[in-house]
């Protein structure tokens, strides 16, 4: 990197075959980004402006279909829904998910086997999770409801209900933890074991050494599964789709649900292109809002090696 | 923006560090031993119940179903299974699943391993900022980009064929690229200059050197990629229209309401078993890459 002996020509010819199979070498990713990221994201934006059915050419419409999305009910629903699923899965995800990693943490007998038991579920998300839940929901023969009687309590019909729909589908969603449960494991593999012992020696208890190593040494893994977590749920679609396809009354109408509608039943892509655009700003804050937090509670590599040796 | 997110998430030598901490009290290690077994266990058990349930209603008689209270294993009924897969056409949505995740584990690996090699290893101007760019696509969300792929595909005349679902993944996927990069940035330079020297181009280098050193981390790419097309759903169900291209994941989800299948949830969940059967067995046996994958990927750190 730092050969300043070789002779000047030679090298500029050995730096441009480098660059050249490094372009080959990128060539799938570039065309990528372009064909399937910048590309149609563009023409995403153009689209909103438009109405389009698929049918006949786009008509430019300027900003008629955002006008629309402000007065639009469903809308406005679709994300009152999303916002609460969004508000009660992430940060329960992120809790179950630290406690666990660090459980299954352990140098114990059997914790590969444990490892594999929490991670199940999210290898066989999607349809087949769906189908499980609606079962295990039902209303008059589900597990649910079976264990819910057995304590005196008479469980609602829940994805028939309108008030216990939405809340049956967090649970589903909440089911499926393994991957965030998974990268805080490897995050917590990687806090050098001498902190620790250097906070024995201190006589600084368990609770203590979670509070003030694990969790800030961990941190920068937070941050990550909060800004995965908060972008996963604003795209889940099967499980709302298989378990309620929206309903009832339109109380599971996650956005994604709401811009399938509109784009493939009925047709309208420009109104969707809208409907994506917007669920997109408001990803885009948040994540920014996540972002402008970081310094306040990420500790970023260096800061915390120095403080604690 | 996605400069904090890197640096957050910064390549770093993996330190391997033992969560086991001597100096304990004998007694005390003995109860937190317990009390770690006991909590892991019931999580385990609570989190294994709905499968209990599903393989239970699936090893049940029609009749028996809707028993109360209900019997959780009494005489199983594997008929159900061979019944659920005569009723639908499952040798045929099979195949087709079969065919669309092979082809895109096989394009997804090739692709990202070749980009990844590209931006670990290879210095070009502008690299580092088309990573970003490739990087900061993981945060866009597929729906922004949905509506114009869709339309494009419609214009390409691939509508009700398997190439939507196919060919992109031969263009990358920037998770998976981020992570072969970091694997390959911890394979030392030597080995490379050794085979420079040999005389062995970029291309050779890739394919003797890098790729077969980071088999676990394609190990990982592959478990991921597989269990991720398996489950795809909304690309087969907006892609594909008939029936015969059906994947497992789009005919699972008609199965209640199919006039074949109805309301019959025996065999409903016959049908779920079968279909989470080829996630659970990939998941088993690549089990031990998963931790270490995401661990040397560096992911974390």
């Amino acid at each position: 990197m730092t050969t300043t002996s070789t002779p000047p020509r030679r090298r500029l010819s050995m730096r441009r075959r480098e660059a050249i199979a490094c372009y080959i070498f990128m060539a799938p990713a570039i065309l990528g980004l372009l064909l399937f990221a910048i590309g149609p994201m563009i023409a995403s934006l153009l689209l909103s402006f438009t109405e389009y059915d698929m049918l006949s050419a786009p008509q430019w419409v300027g900003l008629a279909n955002f006008q629309a999305l402000i007065g639009d009910e469903l809308f406005h629903k679709s994300l009152r829904v999303t916002a609460v699923y969004s508000l009660v899965t992430v940060p329960t995800i992120l809790v179950i998910s630290f406690i666990l990693a660090n459980l299954l943490n352990q140098k114990i007998r059997g914790i590969s086997f444990f490892r594999s038991v929490y991670y199940l579920p999210t290898v066989i998300s999607g349809v087949a999770v769906a189908m499980l839940w609606r079962w295990m929901f039902n209303g008059e023969y589900g597990l649910v409801n079976t264990l819910l009687d057995k304590i005196g309590i008479d469980g609602p019909n829940w994805f028939q209900d309108e008030s216990w729909a939405l809340p049956a589908l967090i649970v589903t969603s909440l089911w499926t933890f393994g991957s965030t449960t998974l990268i805080y494991l490897a995050g917590l593999q990687g806090v050098p074991n001498e902190i620790y012992e250097a906070a024995q020696v201190d006589g600084a208890s368990r609770l203590r050494q979670h509070l003030h190593i694990t969790m800030p040494m961990v941190s920068n893994v937070t941050f990550f599964n909060l800004v995965m977590g908060v972008i996963g749920s604003l795209q889940v679609f099967a499980e709302p789709f298989v378990l309620t396809g929206g309903g009832p009354n339109n109380s599971t109408l996650l956005l994604p649900l709401y811009l399938y509608r509109n784009a493939f039943e009925y047709l309208k892509m420009g109104y969707a292109s809208a409907i994506a655009w917007a669920s997109f700003l408001i990803v885009l804050a948040l994540t920014l809002l996540v972002f402008k937090s970081l310094p306040y509670w990420v500790h970023l590599e260096g800061s915390t090696e120095e403080r604690n040796r | 923006m996605s400069s904090d997110l890197l640096r957050a998430t910064a390549a770093h030598p993996t330190t391997g560090s033992s969560p086991s901490r001597p100096g304990r009290p004998t007694a005390r290690r003995i109860v937190r031993l317990v009390l770690s077994y006991f909590v892991l266990g019931l999580g385990g058990v609570a989190i294994l119940m709905p499968f209990f349930w599903m393989l239970s209603t699936a090893l049940k008689r029609q009749e028996d179903v809707y028993k109360f209270p209900p019997e959780w294993f009494s005489s199983p009924h594997f008929a159900n299974f061979a019944e659920a897969l005569t009723l639908v056409p499952f040798y045929k949505f099979a195949l087709n699943t079969a065919t669309v995740v092979s082809l895109v584990v096989l394009g997804t690996l090739v692709s990202c391993s070749f980009a990844a090699y590209g931006f670990a290893r290879l210095r070009a101007p502008g690299r580092d900022a088309i990573f970003l760019l490739v990087i900061a696509t993981i945060m866009l969300p597929t729906t922004v980009t949905l509506v114009p792929t869709y339309i494009m595909f419609n214009y390409l005349g691939w509508i009700n064929s398997f190439k939507p679902l196919i060919i992109p993944a031969f263009f990358g996927v920037p998770f998976y690229i981020f992570l072969l990069r970091q694997f390959y940035l911890t394979i030392p330079r030597e080995l490379e200059d050794a085979a420079r020297i040999d005389g062995a181009g970029y291309f050779r280098i890739w394919w003797t050197i890098m790729l077969p050193l980071s088999k676990p981390a394609l190990a990982t790419v592959m478990v991921f990629t597989f269990i991720a097309a398996y489950n795809d759903f909304f690309g087969p169900l907006i892609y594909l229209t008939d029936e015969s291209k059906w994947t497992i994941a789009v005919a699972l989800s008609t199965f209640t309401g199919s006039p074949r299948i109805g309301p019959q949830m025996h065999l409903l969940m016959a049908a779920t078993t079968i279909a989470a059967i080829p996630s659970i067995l990939v998941f088993l046996l690549a089990q031990r890459y998963f931790v270490r994958g995401i661990v040397l990927s560096g992911i974390t750190r």
